[in-house]
């Protein structure tokens, strides 16, 4: 298994928000190309197995008044924060936001943890291919966008105090991150942790690549 | 630069593309779920919980404490809380270790412990099927294995497990209850003694203990104990059928950490399953292969004729060494630190839940053996093989979740696991490995259970989740809430919530069992003629009061309303008063209960039939009522009576009496 981390600088317009890149109909024309005459290389992400995001209904509507909602919307006024409540409170978060709701792992970030997310920002996603975003976020690609958002979390609690040099960080994907640090910089798959949140439930370290997991 | 640049987002491309390109040729996605669950749910599903007044429900379950150290048993589908067993834990409700008769069943080597974290109830099995005769449950802490005998629904002994640190991947009984084990989640030095920390690598050990049970008392011992490396054995279950004769155990931290697990631990990307040939051992012990080592532990007994409890001191037990028996243990590489480990109702399939990964692993036991066979081995670790892979692995659960913890069988070919992280149930097919269905839990479930879901006889129509979290699921009760379990229904191809219902404790991990395996042993009274106790009073007529030195000991029985005797002069500050009351009743539910003003111990619960003890030193002159703490008849008020105490050197005569 191999990782790699795509660090891009394909311009993209900065300005373009969430709404605007789902309504985008021209995408991956000439790109789409290019994956069959290089898919030689033999990077596949793996097909994974069905059903995979969450059908419950997600609240409390249902005949037996059986209450399903899930533990992120549980609301109780006092509590600090928790990894949730921090990126939906981010405006430099609202690209992962959509894409955590999107695939529905509200209830993952907002659940006991521990838990480590490297948030990419905005200008993050915006350095993906024009078109990436709204194909990931079509319901058959959503499983992809999923992992892809996973890959970001890891289980355990890293502050940034304990990632240390040469350090592998097992995600939730079954991936590794790995950790450079030099001095007080520390840098994941080779991209700089910006800034740190604490949350209930564990660490956000802000950066401003995605990462991408690929399995050979 | 520019080209390099160009290079990147070409790669970039490319690498998207692909991601893209290849889900979609995944084809089956969300499910029409939502539809069928709508559908589902607008069902009256009250009825389908409600158990009339007056009717019994189809199931028990015994739903563990967890830190409560106590096993509740509930009523399925109802949810009715029926009973909580005390097990490690003293209990004020029935006086379990303040009596001077239960005492001794929470003593432990390092002295008596009043309460510890108990995990995993199992019930014991004949030919693959719970049978309905012993409930075991492992303390954690101090490590232990208790058995609760199940016609009396009582703590009836509790084994240490020396060389230990942590039991809890234990209590899992083999197919006919030969063995219930118990394995060391956290290794400590062996043998144990004043090392530096950081020498965990080479002084510290794991111990594996193989308990067996007499089938006929349940009496246990420890029969053998296997030394493997210093990894944290986190949970087990015996084969079945086909795999019977072996034990499989989880262990995480193959990297040995001693500090900072949940970094150091999750380093290798595959951690082991540790099987033991326990047929094996038996013929290397036949051979006299076990070293017999000094050990330090306690065996406490409770005698249902005497009504007493025994502490029995240990001082030795069989160590087997891999090194010097092949064939006895055998690793298999699982990925990323497995938890659970369960193995499917054929025998053949062995699901490893890595609890960091979103994958099922699931072994083959067929394939284990072939590679046993062929000397598949990848490397050898303190003498123990470790197989290769690739070539013991049956197939594997891809994506299915956050966090697998555990996987229980319906019998009709499902596994259903539940995820931590993703809080959720999701169930799959074994051998094709598909998922078939996942719903949420409320929230954040640890084990699941389905009644016989880990024996070879599953009796799969509910499914219990229990659920660490509850926040907003019930009225708000200050910081602490309640934890929960959960019903589904699994008889259908989608499985389906019914209720949750609040939970003693943790509800750690439960058993169930259809209720007519027990219902007709259930025992309803304790039989006078057999009470062989020897401070018992069997009638009126024997009762008394006897003055040892300053140890007095009142022989006192109770009926419907009043004990006998019920004034008692000649106390004096500073006795020891020993109070042994005899239960005389022999009528079902009709226990008694005895209480005196001051009591520093607590109350006494007896049963039918039954005798207890308990203990004051009463500290100041005077006359202090005692009464019947459970209401027991309409003159319940009435059953009551005075003790006198005097001074320490008074010249009080001692005497007792009833209606005089």
């Amino acid at each position: 298994m191999i990782t790699i981390m795509v660090i891009t600088d394909v311009a993209n317009d900065k300005d373009r928000t969430f709404a605007e890149v789902l309504t985008n109909k021209n995408y991956m024309n000439i790109k789409s190309t290019f994956l069959f005459i290089l898919g030689l290389f033999g990077f596949l992400i793996s097909c994974e197995s069905g059903g995979n995001i969450k059908s419950d209904n997600d609240v409390a509507t249902n005949k037996s008044n059986i209450v399903l909602k899930g533990q992120s919307k549980v609301e109780d006024g006092v509590s600090a924060q928790n990894i949730l409540q921090i990126a939906m409170s981010s405006e430099a978060h609202t690209t992962l936001v959509a894409g955590v709701q999107a695939t529905g792992l509200e209830d993952v970030l907002a659940n006991n943890g521990p838990l480590t997310v490297f948030a990419p920002t905005n200008p993050a996603f915006d350095k993906l291919p024009q078109g990436t975003l709204e194909n990931l976020l079509k319901p058959e690609n959503l499983q992809t966008l999923k992992t892809i958002i996973l890959y970001h979390a890891a289980p355990g609690t890293y502050k940034k105090s304990l990632l240390k040099d040469g350090q592998k960080l097992y995600m939730a994907t079954g991936d590794y991150l790995h950790v450079e640090r030099s001095e007080d910089e520390v840098f994941v798959n080779g991209s700089k942790i910006l800034t740190t949140f604490e949350g209930t439930n564990g660490i956000i370290h802000v950066i401003d690549d995605v990462f991408l997991p690929v399995k050979k | 630069m520019k080209y390099i640049n160009k290079i990147k987002s070409v790669l970039t491309l490319i690498v998207i593309a692909l991601i893209v390109a290849g889900i979609s040729s995944c084809g089956q996605q969300a499910k029409d779920t939502d539809a069928f669950r709508k559908g589902a749910l607008s069902s009256d599903v009250a009825s389908r919980v409600y158990v009339a007044p007056g009717e019994y429900d189809e199931f028990y379950a015994f739903v563990s404490g967890g830190f409560s150290g106590q096993l509740a048993v509930y009523g399925l589908p109802s949810g009715r809380l029926l009973r909580v067993i005390p097990v490690f834990s003293v209990d004020p409700e029935k006086a379990y270790g303040f009596s001077e008769e239960t005492k001794p069943m929470l003593e432990t080597s390092f002295g008596f412990q009043p309460w510890d974290d108990a995990h995993h109830p199992e019930l014991s099995q004949t030919d693959g099927s719970t049978d309905g005769r012993w409930c075991f449950i492992n303390g954690n802490n101090t490590p232990r294995v208790a058995r609760i005998d199940l016609t009396t629904f009582e703590t009836a002994e509790i084994i240490e497990i020396p060389n230990s640190g942590g039991n809890h991947s234990s209590p899992f009984t083999t197919e006919n209850t030969e063995y219930v084990v118990a394995g060391t989640r956290f290794s400590v030095p062996y043998p144990q003694q004043d090392v530096a920390i950081n020498t965990y690598a080479d002084k510290f050990k794991g111990m594996l203990s193989f308990i067996k049970v007499n089938p006929e008392s349940g009496l246990m011992n420890i029969e053998f104990q296997v030394l493997l490396p210093a990894f944290d054995y986190d949970l087990a279950h015996s084969g079945k059928g086909k795999s019977h004769g072996w034990t499989f155990f989880t262990s995480y931290n193959t990297e040995k950490a001693s500090t900072l697990l949940e970094v150091g631990a999750s380093q290798n990307d595959k951690d082991f399953i540790a099987a033991i040939n326990w047929k094996k051992a038996e013929e290397y012990l036949a051979q006299g292969k076990g070293h017999d080592v000094p050990a330090n532990y306690k065996h406490n007994v409770y005698d249902e004729a005497t009504h007493m409890a025994t502490s029995n001191q240990m001082n030795t037990v069989k160590v087997l060494l891999p090194e010097e028996c092949p064939g006895l243990v055998y690793f298999l590489p699982t990925p990323k630190s497995p938890h659970g480990i369960d193995v499917d109702p054929t025998g053949e399939y062995i699901v490893g839940n890595g609890k960091l990964s979103a994958d099922l692993t699931v072994h083959s036991f067929t394939n284990m053996i072939a590679a046993i066979d062929n000397k598949e081995y990848d490397t050898i670790i303190e003498g123990i093989p470790v197989l290769k892979f690739e070539k013991v692995l049956a197939g594997t659960v891809k994506a299915a979740g956050l966090g697998p913890l555990h996987t229980e069988f319906d019998g009709r070919g499902n596994g259903y696991t539940s995820f931590f992280i993703s809080s959720e149930i999701v169930k799959w097919k074994v051998g094709t490995w598909e998922v078939l269905d996942r719903v949420s839990t409320y929230y954040s479930i640890g084990h699941l259970m389905i009644p016989g879901g880990d024996s070879k006889n599953p009796q799969g129509k509910y499914m219990v989740a229990m659920n660490k979290i509850t926040k907003d699921r019930y009225l708000p009760t200050g910081p602490e809430v309640t934890q929960s379990a959960q019903l589904f229904d699994i008889t259908g191809d989608k499985m389906e919530l019914l209720l949750d219902f609040p939970t003693i404790g943790e509800p750690h991990y439960a058993q169930g069992i259809s209720a007519d395996r027990i219902v007709s042993k259930s025992k309803k009274i304790y039989k006078l003629e057999e009470n062989n106790h020897p401070y018992a009073a069997k009638s009126e007529d024997a009762t008394q009061v006897v003055r040892d030195g300053k140890d007095v000991h009142v022989y006192m029985t109770m009926i419907r309303s009043h004990f006998s005797p019920d004034n008692i002069e000649g106390i004096k500050v500073g006795d020891k008063v020993y109070f042994h009351v005899t239960n005389l009743e022999q009528d079902y539910d009709v226990p008694h209960g005895f209480s005196v003003m001051g009591f520093e111990n607590a109350e006494i619960l007896v049963m039918p039939g039954q005798t207890e003890t308990i203990t004051w030193i009463p500290s100041r002159v005077g006359v202090y009522p005692f009464y019947c703490t459970d209401f027991c008849s309409a003159l319940h008020q009435e059953m009551q009576g005075y003790i006198r105490v005097s001074a320490a050197n008074s010249s009080t005569e001692l005497k007792w009496s009833l209606g005089e």
